[in-house]
């Protein structure tokens, strides 16, 4: 019996090593970040960074929080979610269960995978061209939660779809026999059927635009103290947070910029745990 | 309650694909009808045009007469959401709502169509469970998932499911083919009970089954390959089983083809 | 209680017909009106950019695409797409040569030399590196890659300034190159997750027959994987370039944010569209902000031309793979 030739073990071997090396290069950033923001972001994650805000900090004061960005994070995501979640959904239901082939449902298919590739700051520059600008609304938390409704839509319709598509057609049709209306019968069999995996798609979709900055730089703008209206006047926001106190060049300041990644960050990994955590716990009448 | 179904001159098409054509019959009530023949003739094309099913497919479309007593199934003020009130189905796989329980299963089509009375609902799902013979079974777990049933016991639920709303004809289709024997049993000693109060039309791949449970037996072919399937002959079940009229019938029984 | 179930012996309901039908209109009608509003959006995108763009490049004194310096708050205005698109695209471009080969072995680690039990955890920790915002790795780029990549860029114009890339005669830890890193660690969980899918996705009887013949591991994959996956990968990477073509906050603060246009990315030249937009904002005037928004406009055409091509290459894909079945 002749053993495969030295050569071809050799290649298959070099491939191996190249194979691991590449996961190892992919994975060294990661750690690299999560550690930097470990070593660095303790230093301010204290009590005082999440129940103030930066109102009569001084550039060498070694106080000042994020209280207000947090505030203004929260407000601004929760507004987008409102807005893309209802937009987001309906339009996967259109897609899946009205109009999947015909022309509108598919003109409606391809942009919503172009609107999937839209640049975040495009997404910006829109809502600060037709609300900012164009209507003079100026500056706002709501502004930002356009932007970010506009990113967030597309992972809705896309998730909700997927989701959509794995109901069985059977149960479509067993509860149309039944004599129940086609929207009845998307609203009690087809959308409870999918719910879980639902979900998941809008958490890891609100996890995503969590962390968007330049939209919210071009419409939120940023402010140093707590403004709990979203509607009124500029806020801040955590990403946005970030960014200005990273290009600031006191050590306070870049102290805060982790400290608050740090937090950003927590704050998405919890995020991202609840949607795999509501993705196991499936079927929800499994044992009750 | 039951009622009596009059086709006449259906055809109906998938596409530009006739699926099956020139089809009339007198479907009678308080009986089980059975419709046989070779796969691909167009029977259960013909079943799911009885309660208009047949269009939820995209392309799909009817031409001809479906009258239930008289009223027109396809007449155009007729939403076939109240004609599938009216006829039921039961499908080849067993498919309960998987968000919901036994009891909610049962319920689904009145709580859907608007029933919200506890105790009216807990009547009908016990009565429904009863005429579909599975009360005894799941008595004791109705808030149980319907998932966690057995096959049989699933198509049984699925049974009840449809009588719950009190529909006036029951269709089946092929509903054992994804049974074991014993559940197959069951099955068919149920259709011989439900068979006094409703009508009954099945659609059966299993010709044993077909003489066993039905009183009239409609066998279909194809002209061709590739051609429209076609009703070849509709009669008394013990005369198409013993002394059928056309050559191609008594081929299909006796096994020559098919 | 219904009537119409229970009550309707007489025969079919028509008024329980007009019911249904105005429920289900109602539902359909909120259901293609979310997906038309889908559509507006896309259309309005498109307008609202062209229609604030247009006063700032009517005052605009020099030719908008030909020009490489931007001081539109300046009198005359003077600025032009130049410098930007070209950054924008020869970062993009770098970031795309250094993931894709990455994400590629990265996909067939996880896909083909992994146990199935732990390679949904590795997955997952890909995943994680899409979950990290933009501003994090910037913020990590600034701190960490910056000041420890001016050594190896020192070495690399030493030794191979020969290359018009790695020219010039003085390194920047704020370069194209470190933007291009940044963005090719950004890019590499999406290229990744596709081709992981891809590769998943090829047939099993193929590379069991390769197998059954005495291919080695390598073999198989060359035979059976990588040509299947071929299609698959190209629109990922494209989708990546989109996705690179786009990103602003990370670049923003690690590209050196000089107007020129030169292939020399060691160093302190060269700037891109997106993070010009983010860090010439604050300061800008309105001509200059209709400016931002005229070469934010220039990027939303060029990032949809990636990813219509990208989709393009996805749903021949799909058609081929549909006549071959």
């Amino acid at each position: 019996m002749t053993g495969i030739s030295f050569a071809r073990k050799l290649k298959d071997r070099l491939v191996f090593g190249l194979v691991c090396l590449a996961f190892i290069v992919a994975v060294a950033p990661l750690v690299s970040v999560l550690w930097m923001l470990v070593k660095n972001g303790m230093k301010r994650f204290d009590m005082n960074f999440f129940t103030h805000s930066m109102r009569n900090v001084g550039p060498l004061d070694n106080n000042g929080g994020a209280y207000h960005a947090l505030l203004g994070t929260v407000e601004q995501v929760g507004i987008a979610a409102v807005i893309a979640i209802p937009i987001g959904l309906l339009t996967a239901v259109y897609l899946i269960e009205y109009g999947g082939n015909r022309r509108l449902g598919r003109v409606i298919s391809f942009f919503v995978d172009v609107m999937t590739g839209v640049p975040s700051i495009v997404a910006g520059l829109f809502v600060l061209a037709f609300w900012v600008l164009g209507l003079g609304m100026g500056f706002s938390g709501f502004a930002g939660a356009m932007a970010l409704s506009i990113l967030m839509m597309p992972v809705v319709v896309r998730s909700a779809e997927e989701m959509l598509k794995l109901v069985p057609d059977e149960l479509r049709e067993a509860s149309l026999a039944l004599g129940v209306p086609k929207w009845r019968t998307i609203i009690s069999v087809v959308l409870p059927t999918a719910f879980t995996g639902i979900i998941t798609g809008i958490v890891l979709a609100i996890a995503r635009v969590m962390g968007e900055t330049a939209p919210l730089l071009l419409t939120v703008f940023g402010l140093d103290s707590i403004n709990p209206n979203a509607f009124n006047g500029p806020q801040e926001s955590l990403p946005l947070y970030i960014f200005q106190q990273a290009g600031m060049p006191n050590q306070p300041a870049i102290d805060r910029a982790w400290t608050a990644a740090l937090a950003l960050i927590l704050i998405i990994m919890v995020l991202n745990l609840v949607a795999r955590l509501l993705g196991w716990w499936r079927a929800p009448a499994k044992s009750r | 309650m039951a009622k009596r179904i009059e086709v006449s001159g259906l055809a109906a098409y998938y596409g530009k694909t006739r699926a099956i054509e020139d089809i009339s019959m007198t479907i009678e009530p308080r009986q089980v009808t059975a419709f046989i023949g070779p796969s691909g003739c167009g029977k259960s094309t013909l079943l799911r045009t009885l309660n208009r099913m047949h269009e939820l497919t995209p392309g799909a479309r009817v031409e001809g007469k479906v009258l239930l007593d008289d009223d027109d199934l396809y007449g155009t003020d007729v939403d076939p959401v109240v004609v599938r009130r009216n006829i039921g189905m039961v499908f080849q796989r067993p498919n309960p709502f998987p968000t919901m329980s036994i009891f909610d299963n049962v319920a689904a089509g009145l709580k859907l169509n608007g029933v919200r009375r506890k105790a009216q609902l807990a009547e009908i799902v016990e009565k429904s469970l009863r005429g579909a013979n599975l009360w005894n079974e799941v008595k004791d777990r109705l808030s149980r998932p319907g998932a966690g049933l057995s096959g049989g016991q699933q198509q049984r639920l699925c049974i009840a499911r449809a009588i719950a709303v009190e529909p006036q004809v029951l269709l089946m289709d092929e509903p054992c083919s994804a049974l074991d024997p014993i559940s197959t049993l069951a099955i068919e000693d149920l259709i011989a009970s439900l068979k006094g109060r409703y009508t009954i039309v099945i659609v059966t791949h299993n010709m044993q089954q077909a003489a066993r449970v039905s009183d009239t037996t409609g066998f279909f072919n194809l002209a061709a390959q590739g051609q429209p399937g076609r009703l070849v002959e509709m009669d008394d079940t013990n005369k198409i089983f013993t002394n059928p009229a056309e050559k191609s019938t008594e081929d299909y029984i006796t096994g020559r083809f098919g | 209680m219904t009537t119409d179930v229970i009550e309707s012996g007489g025969g079919l309901d028509r008024s329980a017909s007009r019911r249904v039908r105005r429920g289900d209109q109602i539902f359909r009608l909120a259901s293609s009106g979310a997906g038309i509003l889908l559509l507006a959006i896309m259309a309005a995108i498109a307008v609202f950019l062209i229609v604030k763009a247009i006063p700032a490049l009517q005052k605009n004194s020099a030719n908008f695409f030909t020009e490489k310096t931007w001081n539109p708050n300046a009198q005359p205005a003077t600025f032009g797409i130049a410098a930007l698109a070209f950054g924008t695209v020869l970062s993009s471009l770098l970031a795309l040569v250094v993931a894709t080969p990455i994400a590629i072995g990265v996909a067939l680690f996880i896909t083909h030399y992994t146990p199935r039990r732990i390679s949904g955890l590795l997955g997952y920790v890909i995943d994680l590196l899409a979950a990290v915002p933009s501003v994090v790795y910037g913020l990590w780029g600034l701190a960490f890659l910056v000041p420890r990549i001016q050594s190896p860029e020192q070495w690399l114009q030493k030794h191979l300034g020969f290359i018009p890339l790695f020219g010039g005669d003085s390194v920047s830890g704020r370069s194209i190159l470190t933007g291009s890193i940044v963005l090719a660690i950004m890019i590499l969980p999406i290229i990744a997750a596709i081709s992981r899918e891809v590769f998943l996705q090829a047939p099993n009887a193929q590379a069991e027959a390769a197998l059954a013949l005495g291919a080695t591991r390598w073999e198989m994959i060359r035979m059976a994987v990588l040509p299947f996956g071929r299609p698959g990968v190209v629109s990922a990477a494209m989708l990546g370039l989109g996705r690179a073509l786009g990103e602003t906050i990370a670049v923003a603060m690690v590209f050196p944010a000089a107007f020129t246009v030169s292939f020399r990315i060691l160093t302190p030249t060269g700037n891109s569209i997106a993070a010009n937009i983010a860090n010439g904002f604050g300061e800008s005037g309105p001509t200059g902000r209709g400016a931002l928004i005229a070469s934010g406009l220039v990027l939303f055409v060029i990032t949809l031309v990636v990813n219509m091509a990208a989709r393009l290459i996805i749903a021949r894909r799909k058609e081929y793979s549909r006549a071959g079945a």
